[in-house]
């Protein structure tokens, strides 16, 4: 795991001790709330409905076990005792007061974590593949290029006020779990005719009012040239994008109004100027970055009682079968812990879950933790013989639910129970759907499904990309949810087309369980998915279990 | 003619913990709705405001929200306001939890 360099620590702390004196600055009354907002904006903190909420960035999404349990501690002693993990790899703690804050920052600093960035026009927290370096179908560990952007984009002068924020994701792998084409540069690691590494750079994706999915500007971009020609993006962008009107800020609008090709030029051209200037790229310091994501020495060891186990328990079995996915490493399985039980607020963790989650990942998985965008956790690296073990001490903590990409493993953002932008709720549709699809037992029958849950238009729950994208809205002082079908997150990014007129609070749950049941009526056989079974009819049918009555007066 | 004038109260978070608070009749900040000042007159909602703003090392972002009068006090109308008043649903957090609901 990347440590940080003398230069690091002393910059954060330094930032953090500023933030101290602007707090109080703020508090003696010499700041006004005005000259304060961007200040405290610029160091991740909000001030929502109820409370103040800090966001802590979790770069690439990657824990150390001793960061884990420093946030527990910070639940503990400066919130209400848990953090809610976010659906762009971060943590928000939900009530911290003013004065806690500059406490907060510090215990953060001393396990190498800020929250600066996590806010404000500016590059925001860089997202990967929370299975990088663990993936079977992996190509390269995007980690290093994460980590590299992250030091690139810390306090860049030139992009601290930018036209809107900025969000940077990447994969090494084919198969996108890091949602790239939905950021506003994604990238993904490919091989070369020659059979080395590069990137192919995409750009202007997004959800939010308008979402679009991001364009290759260039299909292969040699490693050695990143940094300039991430440099050329943004500040193309920075001169293009336009300020007049925040909804038409974002790069996706910028490389739309102006279409990709002109775009493509002028970031071109500024590319060869960026590249004749740049400096920046030392060997030495990529191999240091990149020695600081070696793999953990992989055990070569039988799979001990791994099937036995298997056949003997069936809740055993059943987590094994939802929630491990293929590790490279013989032996080795990735496991993904659900922050998902039924009735859970997505993406929640209490401090002793932490702690739990901490201490499994040093005994089981050579210290390490990830956290999903799909916000759950995941143990990259454990291997096979341990994972009875590791299931039996998850249960203490209510964290063995076997449900990873079932109907109840639901984004969805904290909505108007927290968020000061929501228009409606979001995290009690996702508590009912869950619990009601487990009361009538039908998650298992209904198998792969991802719903996504927003609570305004800004999509942070991703809703246009849910197989079922629920998206809730204010309508004449009523929430009211819309329905959008066909949403893929993967490598097919593909935006769901929305169903109809919306739903009413209490009308939510029963249309989804009309919906579902008509998918397992029409679909041909068990192994055909929601979104396959969608494919392959169209929305028609799925339109007429949402709203029946319009269906049978059509019919008439 | 104009409209007519939806009652108001004068609202904002608290600077040091973030809590929702409302404007009292006797310019205390109180965190109870009930106990808020009902404003039913448009002239007098500005100046309440304007009173509320000078107050910045208090309270952040004061603003008018519609109420109207309940058996117990001013309620809010919209349903923002409610949650604003409970806290979050998920958990007994926030108003709950200190009592105030």
């Amino acid at each position: 795991m990347y440590e940080y360099s003398d230069f690091d620590e002393a910059f954060v702390r330094r930032r953090n001790a500023q933030f101290r004196a602007q707090v109080e600055r703020r508090i003696d009354g010499s700041l006004t709330e005005d000259e304060f907002r961007p200040l405290r904006l610029m160091n991740g903190l909000y001030l929502q409905l109820h409370a103040y909420m800090l966001r802590v960035a979790i770069p690439y999404g990657t824990l150390s076990s001793r960061k884990m349990r420093q946030l527990a501690l910070i639940a503990e002693r400066w919130d209400k005792g848990y953090g809610h993990f976010t659906t762009r790899q971060n943590i928000q703690f939900n009530w911290p007061k003013l004065t806690d804050v500059p406490e907060i920052l510090d215990a953060l600093a001393d396990v190498e974590m800020h929250a600066i960035q996590t806010s404000g026009n500016t590059i925001r927290n860089v997202t990967a593949d929370h299975f990088a370096g663990a993936a079977a179908d992996e190509i390269e560990d995007p980690r290093p290029t994460a980590e590299l952007i992250r030091q690139w984009s810390t306090d860049h002068p030139e992009f601290q006020f930018l036209p809107r924020k900025f969000k940077i994701g990447v994969t090494g792998s084919p198969h996108d779990r890091a949602v790239i084409k939905s950021h506003d540069i994604g990238l993904r690691i490919v091989r070369g005719s020659g059979g080395q590494t590069g990137y192919e750079v995409l750009v202007g994706g997004g959800l939010g009012r308008t979402p679009m999915v991001a364009q290759v500007i260039r299909p292969f971009l040699k490693k050695a040239d990143l940094l300039p020609y991430l440099e050329a993006i943004v500040s193309t962008y920075n001169l293009m994008g336009r300020r007049d009107n925040k909804y038409k800020a974002r790069i996706k609008i910028t490389v739309f109004e102006n279409g990709m090709e002109k775009f493509r030029d002028a970031v071109e051209s500024r590319f060869e100027e960026v590249k004749r200037e740049f400096t920046g790229f030392d060997p030495e310091v990529i191999a240091k970055i990149e020695h600081s994501f070696t793999p953990p020495a992989f055990r070569t060891a039988p799979e001990d009682g791994y099937e036995t186990a298997r056949k003997a328990d069936p809740v055993f079995r059943a987590w094994t079968d939802t929630n491990l996915t293929a590790h490279r490493a013989p032996g080795y399985a990735i496991v993904t812990i659900s922050l998902k039980a039924h009735g859970a607020t997505p993406g929640d963790a209490s401090a002793a879950q932490m702690r739990l989650m901490a201490d499994l990942a040093d005994r089981y998985g050579h210290g390490e933790l990830r956290i999903s965008h799909e916000q759950n956790v995941v143990l990259p690296h454990v291997h096979k013989s341990d994972l009875w073990a590791l299931h039996a001490a998850l249960k203490s903590e209510g964290l063995a639910t076997a449900n990873i990409g079932l109907v109840s493993d639901i984004i969805a953002c904290p909505g108007m129970d927290y968020c000061a932008l929501a228009t409606a709720r979001s995290i009690p549709i996702a508590q009912q759907i869950a619990t009601h699809f487990k009361a009538i037992g039908l998650e298992e029958d209904i198998g792969a499904l991802k719903i996504k849950i927003s609570g305004c238009i800004n999509a942070c729950g991703h809703h246009h990309v849910g197989h079922i994208g629920i998206l809730g809205l204010d309508r004449a002082g009523v929430e009211n949810y819309q329905i959008t079908l066909g949403g893929d997150h993967t490598e097919n990014l593909t935006l769901g087309e929305r169903a109809g007129p919306g739903f009413a609070y209490d009308e939510v749950v029963p249309a989804i369980e009309r919906l579902l049941r008509a998918y397992l009526a029409l679909r041909d056989d068990m192994s055909e998915t929601f979104l396959d079974a969608y494919r392959r009819l169209g929305a028609e049918p799925f339109k007429a279990a949402l709203y029946p009555a319009e269906a049978a007066r059509d019919a008439a | 003619m104009s409209r007519a004038f939806t009652p108001k109260v004068v609202t904002a978070n608290a600077l040091i913990e973030g809590d929702v608070v409302y404007l009292t009749d006797d310019d205390r900040w109180t965190r109870d709705h009930a106990e808020a000042e009902l404003i039913e007159d448009e002239a007098h909602a500005q100046i309440r405001l304007l009173k509320a703003e000078q107050q910045r090392n208090v309270v952040v972002g004061p603003y008018l929200a519609d109420a109207r009068r309940g058996a117990k006090g001013p309620e809010p109308v919209h349903f923002r306001e409610g949650f604003r008043t409970r806290g979050p649903s998920n958990y007994p957090h926030g108003k709950q939890e200190a009592g105030h609901v």
